[in-house]
C-alpha cells in the first residue's frame, strides 16, 4: 500500500513507531497530488513548502515522543477556512487574492495537532452549491467518473481524501455541504451538531445553519479529527459549552440494543430505485448487527427545502452585505459614486448562484415579505426541529438516504437552480434541526458510490460513530478505490 | 407570485448588486420560479408556533472584556483594496 492511501490511524501508527516519516509522508501525498491534480481539480491551492516544513517540524515532535494521532498527517482544509498567510478563496473572484491575517480556530488546533497542511479545497463560491460546479475557479470532478460531480459544496475536500491526495480534509456544511459530497465520493463524512465546533474563522455563509466537520477514509478517522475539533471557544460565542468526550471510545462493532427509526418521507418520489435498494440493504445490514429497526414518519420533511432556501438566502444575504470592495476583496474603483464603485464590485465579483442567493435573500427579509417569508420558515422549522425532538425521545438514531440519486452528471443541473437545490433535500432538514448526521459508503450503483446517512440528537455524535463504525466493519465498501 | 423587471432591480438596489439588463431577465425567471416554490409553505398550520432562529436555544453567553493581543493594523490593511496614511481609502461619502 501506498503511503497516501493510508487512514491517520495507520499512519499514526507507523509514524510514531518511526518506521516512516512525516516528511516521506508529506512527499507521498505531494507526488499524489501532482500526478492526480490535472484530471480532478480539486484544489485551490497547494502548499508544497509549507507542507514539507511542518512534517519537518512534525518529525522533530514524534521523536520527542509528543505526537498526537495527527501529528504529520497531511490534510487539505476547505478554502473558506481561514489559515494564515495562505490564500483564503471561498473559490471566488471576490476573494482570490484575501490572505487571512489570522487563522480559524479549527486551524489553530489542527496546527497544534501537527498537521501537515497539503492544499486548500475547491469549492462552490462561498459554499453555495451542490457540485463544486460554481466555483469562480474551475469544477472539482469525480474520482469514480470524471464525467459527473463530486457533489459539492465541499467538493474538493472530499476529492482529496476519496483521490488519496490527503489523509482527512475539513468541510463545512450549512445544507448538506460535506455529507452529500461524501455519499457521493465514497467518503466518511460528518456535520457535528450545531455549535459543537467553533466557526470563528469559517467565512460565514448561513450562521445558524453553517458547521465545520470532517472528511475522512474511515469512520475512526473521523472521531480522530472530531477529538481534535470540537469544543467550546471564546471568540465564537454560539460554540457550545457541552465537555468533548473522546469519541473513539463510541465505536463498537455491535448495535445490540438501539433503536433505529427509518423515516418513510427520505425515500422521496423520483428517487434512483438502485439507490433505494443500496439504502434498504444497509438498513437490513444494520438490524443483523443487533439494531432494533423501526419505521416512522417526519411528516414536515417535504418543508424543509422552502425553509432552508428562504432562512440560507436571507442570512446570507446579510452576511455578505461585507464585500464592499473597501477592507479587502476584489474591487471595482473605476465608477462614478461610492454606491457605484459598490454595485460594481458586488457585480463583477460574484458568480451567477451567489447573486442570485443575495436577491432571493434580501427579497424574503424585505418590507412587506418579512412575515410572509423568513418568520413562516422560522416557524416551520420549529415544526421540523420538534419533529426530531420527538423520534430521538424513542430512537437512538434516524438512518436515511444522503441523496436521492447518484453523482449527476457535470453541466445537467447548473442551469437549473431548483433541480440543483433537490439534490439536497434528504440533507437540508439536519440543518435546519441543528442535530448532527454521519455519512458512511454503503455500496455501489453502476460503480458510482452511494452514502447511508445516520442522524442522532443534539450532541448525539457517539451514537452516530458508533452505527457508522459498526457497519463499517460489517462490509468494507470504505476500502474500495476509484481508479483515476 | 411573478416579480416585475422593476421589483427585480429594486431588490438588486437594496443588495447594491449591479445587475445587467440580461440578468434582470434572468432574475425575473429564476426568482419568480423560487418563489412560486415557497408557497407550499401556506399549508402549513403555524398558529401559535414560535420561531426558531438558531436550534440550540443557549442563552447569551458573556465573558470579561479583557485586553488581549489582535492583529495588526499594517496585517489587516494588506489585503486593502487602496489605502493612505494607515486607513482604508474610499470614494468620497458625501458629495
Amino acid at each position: 500500500m501506498k503511503l497516501n492511501e493510508l487512514t491517520i490511524h495507520e499512519a499514526h501508527q507507523l509514524l510514531a513507531s518511526r518506521q516512516v516519516s512525516a516528511v516521506e509522508l508529506a512527499q507521498a501525498a505531494l507526488a499524489r497530488i501532482k500526478s492526480v491534480e490535472p484530471k480532478l481539480h480539486a484544489l485551490v491551492t497547494v502548499t508544497e513548502e509549507l507542507a514539507l516544513e511542518q512534517a519537518r517540524q512534525a518529525d522533530r515532535r514524534i521523536a520527542q515522543g509528543q505526537a498526537s494521532p495527527l501529528t504529520g498527517v497531511p490534510a487539505v482544509i476547505k478554502d473558506n477556512i481561514c489559515t494564515k498567510g495562505v490564500a483564503t478563496t471561498c473559490s471566488s473572484k471576490m476573494l482570490q487574492n484575501f490572505v487571512p491575517p489570522y487563522d480559524a480556530t479549527v486551524t489553530v488546533k489542527l496546527l497544534q495537532a501537527g498537521m501537515v497542511m497539503v492544499g486548500k479545497g475547491n469549492m462552490d463560491e462561498f459554499a453555495m452549491g451542490s457540485s463544486t460546479e460554481n466555483s469562480a475557479f474551475f469544477p472539482t470532478l469525480n474520482p469514480w467518473d470524471t464525467s459527473r460531480v463530486p457533489g459539492g459544496s465541499s467538493g474538493g475536500s472530499t476529492v482529496s481524501v476519496a483521490a488519496d491526495e490527503a489523509l482527512y480534509a475539513l468541510g463545512s456544511d450549512t445544507g448538506g455541504s460535506i455529507r452529500q459530497p461524501a455519499g457521493f465520493c465514497n467518503v466518511v463524512g460528518m456535520k457535528p451538531t450545531y455549535g459543537r465546533v467553533s466557526r470563528f474563522g469559517l467565512v460565514a455563509f448561513a450562521s445558524s445553519l453553517d458547521q465545520i466537520g470532517p472528511l475522512t477514509k474511515d469512520v475512526t478517522d473521523c472521531a480522530l479529527v472530531m477529538n481534535a475539533i470540537c469544543g467550546s471557544d471564546p471568540r465564537d460565542s454560539t460554540s457550545a459549552p457541552h465537555n468533548v468526550p473522546d469519541y473513539t471510545k463510541a465505536l463498537l462493532p455491535q448495535l445490540k440494543g438501539l433503536r433505529l427509526g427509518i423515516p418513510k418521507e427520505y425515500f422521496v418520489k423520483g428517487m434512483q430505485p438502485e439507490v433505494e435498494k443500496s439504502i434498504r440493504a444497509a438498513i437490513a445490514k444494520l438490524e443483523e448487527l443487533g439494531a432494533q429497526v423501526e419505521e416512522i414518519s417526519l411528516p414536515h420533511t417535504g418543508y424543509a427545502l422552502a425553509v432552508y432556501y428562504i432562512i440560507a438566502p436571507s442570512e446570507a444575504s446579510a452576511n455578505l452585505a461585507r464585500y464592499d470592495g473597501v477592507k479587502y476583496g476584489f474591487s471595482v474603483r473605476e465608477a462614478g459614486s461610492m454606491w457605484e464603485a459598490m454595485e460594481k464590485t458586488r457585480q463583477f465579483g460574484f458568480g451567477a448562484e451567489v447573486k442570485r442567493r443575495i436577491m432571493l435573500g434580501t427579497y424574503a427579509l424585505s418590507a412587506g415579505y418579512y412575515d410572509a417569508y423568513y418568520l413562516k420558515a422560522q416557524r416551520v422549522r420549529t415544526l421540523i426541529r420538534r419533529e426530531f425532538e420527538q423520534a430521538f425521545q424513542e430512537f437512538d438514531a434516524v438512518v436515511t438516504p444522503t441523496s436521492p440519486t447518484v453523482p449527476f452528471k457535470v453541466g445537467e443541473k447548473v442551469d437549473d437552480p431548483l433541480q440543483m437545490y433537490l439534490s439536497d433535500v434528504c440533507t437540508l432538514p439536519i440543518n435546519i434541526a441543528g442535530i448532527p448526521a454521519l455519512v458512511v459508503p454503503a455500496g455501489f450503483v453502476d460503480g458510482l458510490p452511494v452514502g447511508l446517512q445516520i442522524m442522532g440528537k443534539h450532541f448525539g455524535e457517539e451514537t452516530l460513530l458508533r452505527v457508522g463504525y459498526a457497519y463499517e466493519q460489517a462490509n468494507g465498501w470504505h476500502k474500495r478505490k476509484p481508479h483515476i | 407570485m411573478r416579480l416585475s423587471a422593476e421589483e427585480v432591480r429594486h431588490i438588486a438596489l437594496l443588495a447594491r448588486l449591479g445587475l445587467s439588463e440580461e440578468d434582470v431577465e434572468k432574475f425575473q425567471e429564476q426568482l419568480s420560479n423560487i418563489l412560486e416554490n415557497f408557497e407550499i409553505l401556506k399549508q402549513v398550520d403555524t398558529t401559535d408556533v414560535p420561531p426558531t432562529a438558531q436550534s440550540l436555544e443557549l442563552n447569551n453567553i458573556l465573558r470579561d472584556d479583557q485586553v488581549a493581543p489582535s492583529c495588526q493594523p499594517e496585517e489587516v490593511l494588506a489585503n486593502a483594496p487602496q489605502q493612505e496614511g494607515g486607513h482604508f481609502k474610499v470614494k468620497a461619502v458625501l458629495e
